[in-house]
C-alpha cells in the first residue's frame, strides 16, 4: 500500500514531461506547474526589485547626487518598494512553493479549485503588468504606501498602479480561498488537523489573513482612485475628510500583510529545521498555536505604524502592547526551533545554513520590532533608517532567507536534480554576511537621525552608507551565484532520487519530480509528519554530497 | 506518455474529489469564504460612514430628509422579494423542478433589473439637484460643510452595491439559461445554490445601506 517506497527510479512520466509544449503549460490546471510558473515570474520580479535596490545603494554611496537626481531617486525607491512588496514578497512563498506542495503534503491530487488556481496566476500576471507599466509610464513617486494626501495630489498618473495592485490583490484572495478550502476538504484519510505538516499550518494562517485583509486594501485603493478622479474628499481635509482614515485602512491590510510575508517563511523553517536536525519538532502544538495567534493578533496591531500620525495615548498604548504580543508568539516559535536543534543530528546543508541565518536574523529583526513598538522610543526612530533596517531584517533577513531555504530544500523535489552543495553553502554564508553588512549600519544610521527616503545626507553619515552599499554588493553577487548554479543544475545537476534529504515530510513520499497526479496509488500516512523519532524505513540518504 | 496513435491514456481527472458531495462541500466552503471577503470589502465603507457620522452627527441626521425615502423603501421590498424568489428557485431546482426553477430565476432577474431602474431614477434626480460626489457637489438645498461627504459616501456605497447587483443579475441570467438547457437539476445544482448565496449577500448588504442612508 505504501506509495512507491522501495524503488529508486520513478515510474512513468513526471509532471514536467507528462505533456509537452508551451501551450500545455499555459493552460495547465496542475498545481505543480502553476507553482513553477509563479516561481518563474516571481524570480523575475525579484530581479527587477533587486536592480532598483542596487541603484538606490549606489546613489547613497556619496552625499549629494551620485548617479541620479532627487525625483529619480523617489521614483527608484517607489519601484523598489512596489515591486518587492506587492509583486514579490506578498505572493512569494504561498503561490510558488505553497501551490506546489500543499496538495502533496495533504496527499491530495490537486488543490480544491484547479481552474481558479490558474485564474489566480493570470490575474497576478495581469496585475503585475499593469502595475509595472503604471509605475514606469507614470513616473510614480509616492513610495509603496500611496499615502494621502500626497498620492491624491501628486501630478503623476497613479491610476494604473492602483488598478494593478487591486488586481494583484484579487489574485491573492483567490489563492487564499483555494488554500483554505483545500486544507479543509482535501486532506487524505488519516491526516487530522493535528497531523497536518507545519508548512500547511503556516499556509492556512496566511490564507486567512489574505482573505480577510486584502479586500480592505482593494477598497482603499479604489477610494484613492476615486479621490483622484472625482475629488471624492474622503481623505481630503479641504473637503471635510480625514487623511488619517487612509492610514488606518491602509495599515489594517498592510500590517497583516507583514504576516502574509513572514508566516509562510516560518512554515518553511519549521519543515527544514526538523529535516536537518533529524528530530521531530520540539513542540508541534506550540508552532501551530503561535501561527494561529500571529494570524489573529496581526489584525490588531496596525496602529503602531501611526504613533506619530495623531492617535490617542490610550490607542497608542493598546497598539504598542498588542504589537509586543506578536513578539511573544514569534519567540515561542524561535525557542521551539532551537529546542528542535538541541541535541539533534545536525546536517549542514544549504537549506540548513539559511535556517540558521533565518533564526538569527529574525531574532534581531523581531527584537528591534519590540524596540520600535515602544511608543516613546518610536518617536525618535520613526521614519528613520532604524525602521528601514528593522523591516528589512524581517522582510529580507527572515522572509527571503526562508524563500532561499525553500528554493534549495525543494529544488530536488521540483526539478528532480541536485545542485552543487558546497557552492550552495558558500553562497548562503556570503548572502547572510552580505545582508548583515548591508543593514546593520542602517540601524546605526537611523539612530543617528538619517531619515528614510532621502537621496542626500550629511558627510558624517558617509562611512556607514559606504558599508551598507558594500554589503549590498555582496548580496547582489550572492544572488547572482544562486542564479548561476541553480540554472546550471536544472540541466546538468545529478539526478536527485526520490528523497535526497531522507526527509519525513509527506511531500517526499511521491517521486521527485512528482507524477502528474502526485501519487501513483492513493497515499497512506501511517505516521505523523516530521516523525524522525524512529529509524527511517527507507534509509536511502545520500550523504556523499 | 503518448500512446502509439498519439493520444494520451485516459486518466480519471475527476478523481480529484472522492464524490460529488465532497465537491459540493468544497464549493460551499469556498463561497462562504468569498462572502467573507465581500463583507470586509463593504466594511471599509461602513467604517468611513461611521467615522464621518461621528464627525458630523447633526448633518448625518438631517441628510436623509434629502433622500427619496419612498423609492429607497420600495427598492428594499423589491430586493427582499427577489431574495425570496431566488430561495424558492434554488429549492425548485434541488427538487428536480427545473422549469419552475428557471422561471423563478427569470422573475428574480426582472426584480433585480427593477431595483437597478429605480436606483437609476434616484441617481438621475440627484444629478439634476447637483447632489454629486466629491468636487462636483453643488446641491443648493443642503450646502453645509460636510454635506458633500455624506453624498460622496451615498454614491460610493450604493454605487459599489449597484455593481454587485449588476454582477448578481448576470449570474442569475447565466444560471437561468443553464438550468433551461437541463444542466442543473436534482442531481447537480451546486452553482445554483452558490449563485443564490451571492444574491442573498447583495440583499443583506442593502438591508444595512437602507436604514443608514434613508432612515436615520
Amino acid at each position: 500500500m505504501a506509495p512507491s517506497h522501495a524503488e529508486g527510479a520513478p515510474r512513468g512520466p513526471s509532471y514536467l514531461n507528462a505533456e509537452q509544449g508551451l501551450w500545455s503549460w499555459l493552460t495547465t490546471h496542475d498545481h505543480k506547474r502553476i507553482g513553477v510558473m509563479f516561481l518563474a515570474v516571481l524570480l523575475l520580479m525579484f530581479l527587477l526589485g533587486g536592480v532598483f535596490a542596487m541603484a538606490l545603494r549606489v546613489e547613497l554611496l556619496t552625499p549629494g547626487d551620485t548617479v541620479m537626481g532627487r525625483l529619480a531617486y523617489n521614483r527608484a525607491f517607489t519601484v523598489h518598494g512596489v515591486v518587492m512588496v506587492w509583486l514579490f514578497l506578498i505572493p512569494s512563498i504561498p503561490t510558488s512553493f505553497g501551490n506546489f506542495l500543499l496538495p502533496l503534503m495533504l496527499g491530495a491530487r490537486d488543490v480544491a479549485f484547479p481552474r481558479l488556481n490558474l485564474a489566480s496566476f493570470y490575474l497576478y500576471v495581469l496585475g503585475a503588468t499593469m502595475t509595472l507599466w503604471g509605475v514606469f509610464q507614470g513616473g510614480v513617486d509616492t513610495g509603496w504606501t500611496f499615502y494621502t494626501p500626497y498620492s491624491t495630489a501628486t501630478g503623476r498618473d497613479l491610476l494604473p498602479v492602483l488598478v494593478g495592485v487591486f488586481v494583484v490583490g484579487f489574485s491573492t484572495i483567490l489563492t487564499g480561498i483555494n488554500f483554505i478550502t483545500t486544507v479543509h476538504t482535501m486532506r487524505a484519510p488519516g491526516i487530522t488537523w493535528m497531523k497536518v505538516p507545519l508548512f500547511v499550518w503556516a499556509l492556512y494562517g496566511t490564507s486567512i489573513i489574505q482573505v480577510l485583509a486584502t479586500p480592505v486594501l482593494g477598497m482603499v485603493l479604489a477610494l484613492v482612485a476615486l479621490e483622484r478622479v472625482v475629488g471624492a474628499g474622503l481623505f481630503d481635509p479641504g473637503r471635510g475628510g480625514d487623511p488619517l482614515l487612509y492610514q488606518h485602512l491602509f495599515w489594517f491590510y498592510s500590517h497583516p500583510a507583514v504576516y502574509i510575508m513572514i508566516l509562510p517563511g516560518m512554515g518553511v523553517i519549521s519543515e527544514t529545521v526538523c529535516a536537518f536536525s533529524r528530530k521531530q519538532p520540539f513542540s508541534y502544538r506550540v508552532i501551530v498555536w503561535s501561527t494561529v495567534g500571529i494570524s489573529f493578533v496581526g489584525f490588531l496591531t496596525w496602529g503602531h505604524h501611526m504613533f506619530v500620525s495623531g492617535q490617542s495615548t490610550f490607542g497608542a498604548g493598546a497598539f504598542s502592547l498588542l504589537s509586543m504580543l506578536v513578539a511573544i508568539f514569534t519567540a515561542m516559535k524561535i525557542f521551539t526551533w532551537l529546542g528542535t536543534l538541541y541535541r539533534g543530528s545536525l546536517w549542514v546543508t544549504t537549506p540548513f545554513t539559511y535556517v540558521l541565518g533565518f533564526i538569527f536574523l529574525l531574532f534581531f529583526g523581531g527584537m528591534s520590532g519590540v524596540a520600535v513598538a515602544v511608543t516613546s522610543a518610536d518617536l525618535h526612530w520613526h521614519d528613520t533608517y532604524f525602521v528601514v533596517a528593522h523591516f528589512h531584517f524581517i522582510m529580507v533577513g527572515a522572509s527571503l532567507m526562508a524563500f532561499l531555504a525553500a528554493l534549495h530544500y525543494w529544488f530536488p523535489k521540483m526539478s528532480g536534480r541536485r545542485y552543487p552543495e558546497g557552492m550552495g553553502i558558500g553562497t548562503a554564508v556570503l548572502i547572510i554576511f552580505g545582508f548583515i553588512a548591508t543593514f546593520l549600519p542602517q540601524f546605526l544610521l537611523g539612530n543617528m537621525g538619517m531619515p528614510r527616503r532621502y537621496a542626500d545626507y550629511p558627510d558624517a553619515f558617509q562611512p556607514l552608507h559606504v558599508a551598507s552599499t558594500a554589503g549590498a554588493s555582496l548580496l547582489g553577487f550572492g544572488f547572482l551565484f544562486v542564479a548561476i548554479y541553480l540554472g546550471w543544475s536544472l540541466r546538468h545537476g545529478r539526478a536527485a532520487g526520490r528523497n535526497p534529504w531522507g526527509s519525513e515530510g509527506y511531500e517526499w513520499r511521491s517521486d521527485s519530480p512528482p507524477p502528474e497526479f502526485n501519487f501513483h496509488a492513493p497515499p497512506v500516512f501511517p505516521r505523523p509528519p516530521h516523525d524522525y523519532g524512529r529509524p527511517s524505513a527507507e534509509g536511502e540518504v545520500d550523504h556523499a554530497a | 506518455m503518448p500512446l502509439e496513435d498519439g493520444t494520451r491514456p485516459v486518466v480519471p481527472r475527476a478523481f480529484h474529489f472522492g464524490d460529488e458531495s465532497s465537491r459540493e462541500d468544497a464549493a460551499h466552503l469556498g463561497m462562504w469564504i468569498f462572502i467573507a471577503t465581500e463583507v470586509l470589502l463593504f466594511a471599509v465603507l461602513f467604517t468611513a460612514y461611521a467615522l464621518y457620522r461621528l464627525t458630523y452627527p447633526d448633518l448625518f441626521q438631517r441628510a436623509p430628509a434629502h433622500m427619496d425615502v419612498f423609492l429607497g423603501t420600495l427598492n428594499t421590498f423589491v430586493l427582499v422579494t427577489s431574495s425570496i424568489v431566488v430561495a424558492l428557485a434554488v429549492d425548485s431546482v434541488r427538487k428536480g423542478r427545473d422549469f419552475a426553477g428557471a422561471a423563478l430565476l427569470a422573475l428574480a432577474v426582472l426584480l433585480g433589473i427593477a431595483f437597478l431602474s429605480i436606483k437609476a431614477a434616484e441617481y438621475a434626480k440627484h444629478v439634476r439637484d447637483g447632489a454629486l460626489p466629491g468636487a462636483w457637489y453643488a446641491y443648493e438645498a443642503f450646502a453645509v460643510p460636510g454635506a458633500n461627504l455624506y453624498f460622496t459616501l451615498y454614491w460610493v456605497m450604493t454605487g459599489v452595491h449597484a455593481v454587485h447587483v449588476l454582477v448578481g443579475v448576470s449570474v442569475l441570467v447565466t444560471l437561468m439559461l443553464r438550468t433551461l438547457t437541463g444542466e442543473f437539476g436534482a442531481r447537480f445544482h451546486t452553482p445554483v445554490a452558490l449563485g443564490g448565496m451571492y444574491w442573498h449577500l447583495v440583499d443583506v448588504i442593502w438591508l444595512f445601506l437602507w436604514p443608514l442612508l434613508y432612515l436615520t
